[in-house]
C-alpha cells in the first residue's frame, strides 16, 4: 500500500480525444503512454517519480482492459532487462526509474539493451534528481545517454510538452532502432497543469501475442562477432535515422526572431527558466514573445549538426543554457563550430556557473552577463549595470535559524534502533558504521550522528566488506540496509558477500514492511496482503538461505533494551561469519494510516479500543533533555514552565504522539529520568473495567487526602 | 548583506496589463503544504486565473523544510510561460508556516522590500538542534521578526498554529485564511471559501479557522495575544496544625530585599511542599545568610538555594506521581473523556546507586561498598520497572516509598546532597566579589537530571568550578563565569565547555 493513493485521479486515465487532462506531469505522462499504444510497463519507485510507479499500480485494472502488462519490477537494473521484450516484438515498452541512481543500477541491462537495438519503441522515463530537494550525488544522465548510445529527450516542461515527448519517444525509438531516454526533472514530475487528451490506444501487439509467437535473431544478441556489427550500425544507420527523426518531426523548437545576432540554444527543461530569465531582463513577455531568437532542444542527443550550424548562422554570439556538469552539449556544439570553421562565439559555462541547477536567479544573472558582453545596446541602462547597490540591508540570519534537515517521522520505528546503536557505543566505544539509502539514512543527522558512508542502495554491509578485523575479539563493523535495499541488492551484493566471504561484521536490516523512504510500497516482505503481488516472505528465510547461522528477528524494534542487547551480542558474539539482526516493525506513517480509520470506525461502534499516547511530568522533569538526544521525535519538544524558579525549557509530548513508546524504553534502557508516563485512553471499557477503575480511585482518593492532612502541600 | 548584489530584475507584465503572480509557500514536512497549495490553485482557476504549481517532494517531505511554489496569471487566451521554482527577488507573496521557516525564507531572498507580502505563522516548531543542547538550544525569534519587518513589503504576521487549533483545524486552513484577508491576491473572499466547501473534508472547522485568520489578517481582528507561559496553577493547602508555624516562615520573607521576596516566597513553598516546615527553616536560613553578605545576592540565593534543596530522589518522585493534582493534569493531557478508563504506566529504572542511597546512612554506605551486594543487584534487580499508577498495587508501592519522607534527613543521599550544598554555597558566599557570588550561585543551575545525566552535570559543575580561582580578583570574572556555564549547556559531552576553559587557562 503506497503512501499516496491515486485511486481517483487515474479515472482520468480513461478520458477521450479532446477532453481537458489535469493533473501533475506523472499523471500527464501515464496518460500519454496509454494514447502511445504501450503494451508493457515496469520501473522501479524513487523521488521523483515515485508517484509515476504508484499511478501505474493504481491503475493495474484500467492497463489490464487495454492488455498491458505493468510489473513493481525488483530493481531498475531487471526494469532495463524487462525492455528486451522491445528487441525483437513490435510491442512499446515504458520503464520509470530516478536518475542517475537508478540508471547506474540499469546501466548492464542499458548497455546491451543499446547494443542490439529495439524493433518496438523502448521508453526510459527518467526522474532526473537534480538541484533543490535531491537526495542523491549530483551527476547527469546525460553521460549514459552519450555511452550507450541512447537518445535522450528533455522536453519542456508543461503538460503538453511531456505528452509530445512520450509520443516521440516511441518513434523515435521505432524510427532509429534505437532505446529512447526521456528525462524529467524534479519540478515538471511534480508540476500541475493541463493538456488536451486523446484516445487510448490499444498495443499492436501485446505481450501474450508474442509469447504465443516467439521470434529469435542471433543477429541482435550481444555476443561476437554481432557486437562489433552493433557499434557500426550505430553510427552508420542509427544515428542518421534518429537525426532525420528529430529533424522531419520539429522535436526541436524555435522561438523569438531568427534575424537576432544573438541566439541561446537551450535545453527543453531549462526553456521556462530562460524565458522568466528574459522577461525580468525586458527581453520576453510572459508568453514567451521575444526579439532573441532560441533554439529549444527537446533532444539534448542526439545533437543534430545541420540545425544547430543552420541557427549560428550569421549570429555574432551564442549562450548554451546546459545545466549541470560536464558541459557535454556546448563541447559538442564547439566542437562543430570549429571543425565547420565559424566565428560566432560560443559561450555557456562562464556566464552560467559550472555547476549547481540553473535558478532563477543565476539565469538571470547568466544571461545579463553574456549579454552585456555581447549585446550591451540589448540591455536596459538600469540592468546593464551589475552589483547595483541593495536598497536595505536586510539582517543576516544565517547564524540563527536552525536547519531543518529531514528526520524520522512521529512514531518512527527506526528511531529504537538507532537509540540502541547510540547506547552500545556509549558502552562498547564508536564502530565503524556503514549506512545505506533509505529513511535509515536520517540517522546521519542529529541527534544520532551515526554512519560513516553510504555507497548505493543495498550495498550498505557490502561497503563494510573490506572492513574485516584481523583481531577475532577486535571491534566490528556495524553496518545498516533496509527491507527496501535489501530486495534490491542487498541480498546477494551485501548479504550473500558476507557470508560467503566469512565476514564477522554485524548487519542490521530495517525493516518497516514497505520500502518506505520512496512512498511507501510494498516489497517482498511486506506483510501487507496484495492481491497482485507475493508478499509475506521473509527476510529472516532469505538471509538463511544465504548461509548465515547467526541470524535474530526482533520483530517489535522500540524493545530498545532488546535491541541494544541483541547488538551487544551480535558484536561480540564468538561465531563466525556475518551477525544478522532483522529489526523489524511496520512503518509508522503507513501504519496510522491504515489503523487510524479503523479505530475511529471501531469506537465508534462501541467496540472496546485503547489509545495510547505518552506525556512528561513537568515537574520531575529536569530540563536536560537527554531523552531527546535518544530520540528527535517531532512530537517531542521542549516547552517553558514559566515557573521562575527554573531556568532550562522542559521535555512536552504534544498531541500528535502516536504512543509508539520510544520515549518509555529509551528512558529505561538508558536510565534516564522518570518523567515518562504511558496514557492507554479505553474507550467503552467494559463494565468490570469501569467498576475496577472507580474503585482504585476511591482508594487512591482516600489515601491522597489522608497524607494531605498532615502536610503543607503546593500543587 | 544576504546575496551578492543581484541584478535588479523584474517581471514585465502581458499586454492587456495582466501579470504573473508568484507565491512561494515554505512548509515543515507534515503540516499540509500541499493542501494549501491546492487551494490556492483552485481558487485562481476559479477566478480565471491559470496557474501551475510545483512542489519538492522526496525525502525532504519527512519532516525537514518544504517549498511549494504558485504561478498565477489572468487568462486572457494564452498560456504564460510560468517558472517552475522560487527565484531570489522575484516572490510577490511568501506564506512560510512557522517562524524559523519565515526566517529562512528571507535568508535564501524570497522576500524581498518593495515587493513582497510575508505570511507567516510566528509559532515554532524546535528543530532538532534546538531540542538537544542540555540548557536552552531555541533560537532566537525576536532576530527574525526584525528582519521579516525590514525585508517585506507587507508582514501579515501571527500564531496561526493556535489559531487553527482553536477553531478544531490545522494550519493550511488559518493559512489560507490570512492569504485571502491580506488583499495580495485579486479574489473575492467567497472565492476562497467555495474552495474549502467543495474539499469536502472537516469543512466547517476549516472555515472557521479561515475566517479567525481572515479577520486579524485584515486588521478587521486582533491578533491572539502572545502570552508569556504560566506556570500551571497551583494551590497552597496548609492544615490547621501548620498554620501558625507556617504564618512565622511567610512573615521572615518580609525581612528579605524586596528584589528577593517573589522568588523567596516561590521558593519557601517548593521546599516546605517537598519536605516539611523545617526545611523551609533551613531555606529561609541559607537566603538571609546571603541578603546579609550582599543584598543583591539574595535573588539568585533563593532561586538557587531551592533547586539544590529539592533534588531529585526516589521520594520525591514517588511522591509527585501520586497527588491528586497530577493524575487530573494526566487526564487533561490525554483529553480522557467521560466514560473512558484512564491506565496510567511510569517508566522507572532504579539502579545500584539509586537503591543504596535511598538506605539509611549508614547501611547504604555499607552496602555502596560490597562488590558482592552490587553483583546481586545488577543480576537481580536492575531493570526497567513499569509500574501502573492507576491501579491499585502500583499505586500503593510508589505511596509507600512516598511515605518515607519523613526519614529523608536520615538517607544516605541526603547526606551527599548537604555536603555538595553547603560546599557550594559556602564558595559562592565567601567570594569578595560579589557579582561572581552570584554567578556560583547560578552554577546549581549546572546539577540536573537523574542517574548519568545527574552524574554528567555534577561533573560539569566541578569543571566550571575549577575555573573559580584562575578568574579571582579579575574584573570580569562574573562574566568569565557566566560564560563558562553557557559553554557547558551548549552541549552533552562539554567540547563547548573544554574550549572555555582553555581560554581561560590561556590568560589566567
Amino acid at each position: 500500500m503506497a503512501e499516496r493513493s491515486f485511486k481517483k485521479e487515474v479515472e482520468q486515465l480513461r478520458m477521450g480525444a479532446g477532453g481537458t487532462f489535469r493533473g501533475e506531469g506523472i499523471l500527464a505522462v501515464t496518460k500519454a503512454l496509454l494514447e502511445n499504444g504501450v503494451g508493457y510497463v515496469g520501473g522501479y519507485q524513487g523521488s521523483p517519480i515515485s508517484h509515476l510507479m504508484d499511478v501505474f499500480s493504481d491503475a493495474q485494472d484500467l492497463l489490464g482492459e487495454y492488455g498491458v502488462h505493468f510489473e513493481n519490477s525488483a530493481s531498475e537494473a531487471t526494469a532495463a532487462a524487462m525492455l528486451a521484450a522491445s528487441v525483437n516484438y513490435p510491442i512499446r515498452g515504458a520503464v520509470a526509474f530516478k536518475s542517475t541512481v537508478g540508471t547506474n543500477v540499469a546501466s548492464d541491462a542499458l548497455a546491451n539493451l543499446a547494443s542490439g537495438g529495439v524493433t518496438g519503441g523502448a521508453l526510459v522515463i527518467l526522474g532526473e534528481d537534480y538541484g533543490e530537494g535531491s537526495s542523491i550525488m549530483q551527476e547527469r544522465s546525460h553521460a549514459f545517454a552519450m555511452k550507450s548510445q541512447m537518445w535522450l529527450l528533455d522536453p519542456r516542461p508543461n503538460l503538453t510538452s511531456i505528452v509530445a515527448a512520450v509520443g516521440h519517444g516511441f518513434r523515435l525509438s521505432e524510427a532509429s532502432n534505437t532505446p529512447v531516454m526521456m528525462q524529467m526533472r524534479v519540478k515538471s514530475c511534480h508540476v500541475h497543469g493541463h493538456f488536451t487528451a486523446a484516445d487510448n490506444q490499444r498495443p499492436q501487439m501485446t505481450v501474450s501475442e508474442a509469447l504465443e509467437n516467439p521470434k529469435r535473431d542471433l543477429g541482435r544478441i550481444v555476443l561476437p562477432p554481432a557486437v562489433f556489427v552493433h557499434e557500426a550500425e550505430k553510427v552508420e544507420k542509427r544515428w542518421p535515422n534518429a537525426v532525420r527523426y528529430v529533424l522531419e518531426n520539429n522535436v526541436n523548437e524555435f522561438f523569438g526572431n531568427d534575424a537576432s545576432k544573438i541566439g541561446l540554444i537551450v535545453q527543453g527543461g531549462t526553456y521556462n527558466g530562460v524565458i522568466r530569465a528574459l522577461n525580468r531582463l525586458g527581453l520576453a513577455d510572459i508568453y514567451g514573445d521575444t526579439d532573441i531568437h532560441i533554439l529549444c532542444l527537446n533532444a539534448v542527443y542526439p545533437l543534430c549538426d545541420g540545425q544547430i550550424l543552420d541557427f549560428c548562422d550569421g549570429k555574432d554570439a551564442v549562450l548554451v543554457v546546459e545545466e549541470g556538469q560536464p558541459n557535454f552539449i556546448e563541447q559538442a556544439i564547439g566542437h562543430r563550430l570549429y571543425q565547420a570553421g565559424r566565428k560566432t562565439v560560443l559561450m555557456g559555462k562562464g556566464p552560467l556557473p559550472m555547476a549547481g541547477e540553473y535558478t532563477g536567479q543565476k539565469l538571470v544573472d547568466g544571461i545579463a552577463a553574456f549579454l552585456r558582453d555581447h549585446a550591451p545596446n540589448m540591455l536596459l541602462p538600469a540592468k546593464s549595470k551589475a552589483n547595483e547597490p541593495e536598497q536595505t540591508e536586510i539582517p543576516n540570519l544565517a547564524e540563527v535559524l536552525p536547519g531543518r534537515p529531514p528526520g524520522f517521522c512521529t512514531g518512527c520505528p527506526e528511531r529504537p534502533i538507532f537509540a540502541a546503536t547510540k547506547l552500545v557505543q556509549q558502552e562498547l566505544g564508536e564502530h565503524h558504521i556503514a549506512s545505506d539509502i533509505g529513511c535509515h539514512l536520517f540517522s546521519i543527522m542529529p541527534p544520532f550522528d551515526i554512519g560513516s558512508t553510504t555507497m548505493g542502495y543495498g550495498l550498505g554491509p557490502a561497503s563494510a566488506s573490506a572492513l574485516q578485523n584481523r583481531d577475532k575479539d577486535g571491534k566490528r563493523s556495524i553496518s545498516f540496509v533496509g527491507d527496501g535495499g535489501f530486495w534490491h541488492n542487498g541480498l546477494t551484493s551485501s548479504i550473500g558477500n558476507a557470508s560467503f566471504n566469512k565476514h564477522d561484521g554485524v548487519i542490521v536490516i530495517v525493516d518497516n514492511h514497505y520500502a518506505a523512504a520512496t512512498g511507501g510500497q510494498d516489497v517482498l516482505s511486506s506483510r501487507a496482503k496484495n492481491k497482485s503481488r507475493k508478499t509475506n516472505n521473509p527476510i529472516s528465510d532469505a538471509v538463511r538461505g544465504m548461509g548465515v547461522k547467526w541470524v535474530r528477528q526482533i520483530d517489535r524494534t522500540y524493545d530498545v533494551t532488546k535491541m541494544r542487547d541483541t547488538l551487544k551480542e551480535a558484536l561480540t558474539s564468538k561465531e563466525e561469519g556475518p551477525k544478522v539482526i532483522v529489526a523489524s516493525s511496520e512503518c509508522m506513517l503507513n501504519r496510522q494510516r491504515r489503523e487510524k480509520p479503523l479505530l475511529a470506525k471501531a469506537t465508534k461502534d462501541g467496540k472496546r479500543t485503547v489509545k495510547p499516547r505518552f506525556g512528561v511530568d513537568e515537574d520531575i522533569c529536569t530540563g536536560d533533555h537527554a531523552c531527546m538526544r535518544l530520540s528527535g521525535c517531532p512530537s517531542l519538544s521542549v516547552k517553558d514552565t514559566g515557573d521562575p524558579l527554573r531556568d532550562d525549557p522542559v521535555a512536552h509530548i504534544d498531541q500528535t504522539c502516536v504512543g509508539c513508546g520510544n520515549c518509555g524504553e529509551v528512558a529505561d534502557a538508558a536510565v534516564l529520568c522518570p518523567s515518562f508516563w504511558q496514557a492507554e485512553v479505553v474507550s467503552n471499557p467494559t463494565p468490570a473495567e469501569t467498576r475496577r477503575a472507580s474503585r482504585a480511585a476511591r482508594i487512591m482518593g482516600w489515601l491522597q487526602a489522608r497524607r494531605d492532612a498532615k502536610r503543607l502541600t503546593f500543587a | 548583506m544576504n546575496m551578492q548584489a543581484p541584478v535588479i530584475a523584474r517581471r514585465s507584465p502581458g499586454p492587456q496589463g495582466e501579470r504573473i503572480i508568484t507565491l512561494a509557500a515554505l512548509a515543515v514536512g507534515g503540516q499540509g503544504g500541499g493542501v494549501l497549495t491546492n487551494w490556492i490553485i483552485d481558487v485562481a482557476e476559479a477566478n480565471g486565473y491559470h496557474a501551475q504549481a510545483t512542489s519538492v517532494a522526496g525525502v525532504a517531505q519527512r519532516t525537514g523544510a518544504t517549498v511549494y511554489y504558485v504561478e498565477m496569471c489572468r487568462d486572457t487566451g494564452r498560456t504564460p510561460v510560468f517558472a517552475l521554482s522560487p527565484s531570489e527577488g522575484d516572490v510577490d507573496i511568501m506564506i512560510a508556516s512557522e517562524l524559523m521557516e519565515a526566517g529562512r525564507a528571507v535568508m535564501r531572498g524570497f522576500v524581498t522590500p518593495g515587493r513582497t507580502t510575508l505570511i507567516a505563522s510566528t509559532h515554532r516548531i524546535a528543530a532538532v538542534s534546538e531540542k538537544i543542547a542540555p540548557g536552552d538550544g531555541r533560537a532566537d525569534g525576536a532576530k527574525v521578526l526584525e528582519a521579516m519587518g525590514i525585508a517585506a513589503d507587507h508582514v501579515v504576521a501571527f500564531d496561526m498554529e493556535t489559531l487553527a487549533t482553536k477553531a478544531g483545524s490545522v494550519i493550511s486552513a488559518s493559512l489560507f485564511g490570512a492569504l485571502a484577508g491580506s488583499g495580495a491576491l485579486p479574489f473575492p473572499r467567497d472565492s476562497y471559501e467555495d474552495i474549502i466547501r467543495k474539499s469536502g473534508k472537516g469543512v466547517e472547522a476549516s472555515l472557521r479557522a479561515f475566517g479567525l485568520a481572515f479577520d486579524v489578517a485584515k486588521g478587521d481582528a486582533e491578533a491572539p495575544k502572545v502570552e508569556a507561559v504560566k506556570p500551571p496553577a497551583r494551590t497552597l493547602t496548609v492544615p490547621d496544625a501548620l498554620r501558625a508555624d507556617w504564618a512565622a516562615l511567610e512573615a521572615r520573607l518580609a525581612a528579605l530585599p524586596e528584589s528577593a521576596r517573589d522568588m523567596a516566597g516561590l521558593g519557601l513553598k517548593k521546599v516546605a511542599d517537598y519536605q516539611d516546615l523545617a526545611y523551609g527553616r533551613q531555606y529561609l536560613d541559607m537566603v538571609e545568610r546571603a541578603a546579609a553578605r550582599d543584598p543583591a545576592l539574595a535573588e539568585p540565593a533563593a532561586k538557587y538555594a531551592a533547586n539544590a534543596l529539592c533534588y531529585d530522589d526516589i521520594l520525591r518522585v514517588a511522591d509527585l506521581k501520586t497527588r491528586a493534582a497530577r493524575l487530573s493534569r494526566v487526564r487533561a493531557e490525554a483529553r480522557v473523556k467521560e466514560g473512558q478508563v484512564l491506565h496510567v504506566t511510569e517508566y522507572f529504572h532504579p539502579r545500584f546507586e539509586e537503591f543504596t542511597t535511598t538506605l539509611p546512612a549508614r547501611l547504604g554506605a555499607w552496602l555502596q561498598r560490597s562488590k558482592r551486594a552490587e553483583a546481586f543487584y545488577a543480576r537481580h534487580l536492575d531493570k526497567g520497572r513499569r509500574i501502573r499508577t492507576d491501579s491499585i498495587g502500583g499505586f500503593g508501592l510508589l505511596w509507600i516509598v512516598g511515605a518515607l519522607r519523613p526519614w529523608r534527613r536520615s538517607l544516605l543521599r541526603h547526606r551527599s546532597e548537604m555536603a555538595h550544598v553547603n560546599a557550594w554555597f559556602d564558595a559562592a558566599l565567601a567570594q569578595p566579589d560579589p557579582a561572581l557570588a552570584a554567578e556560583v550561585l547560578a552554577n546549581r543551575r549546572l546539577i540536573k537530571g537523574y542517574s548519568d545525566t545527574h552524574a554528567r552535570g555534577l561533573s560539569k559543575f566541578d569543571r566550571v568550578m575549577s575555573a573559580l580561582p584562575m578568574l579571582q580578583g579579575r574584573p570580569d570574572a562574573a562574566d568569565w563565569m557566566r560564560r563558562l556555564r553557557t559553554a557547558a549547556l551548549a552541549d552533552e559531552k562539554g567540547t563547548a565547555l573544554d574550549g572555555a576553559l582553555k581560554t581561560v587557562a590561556s590568560f589566567a
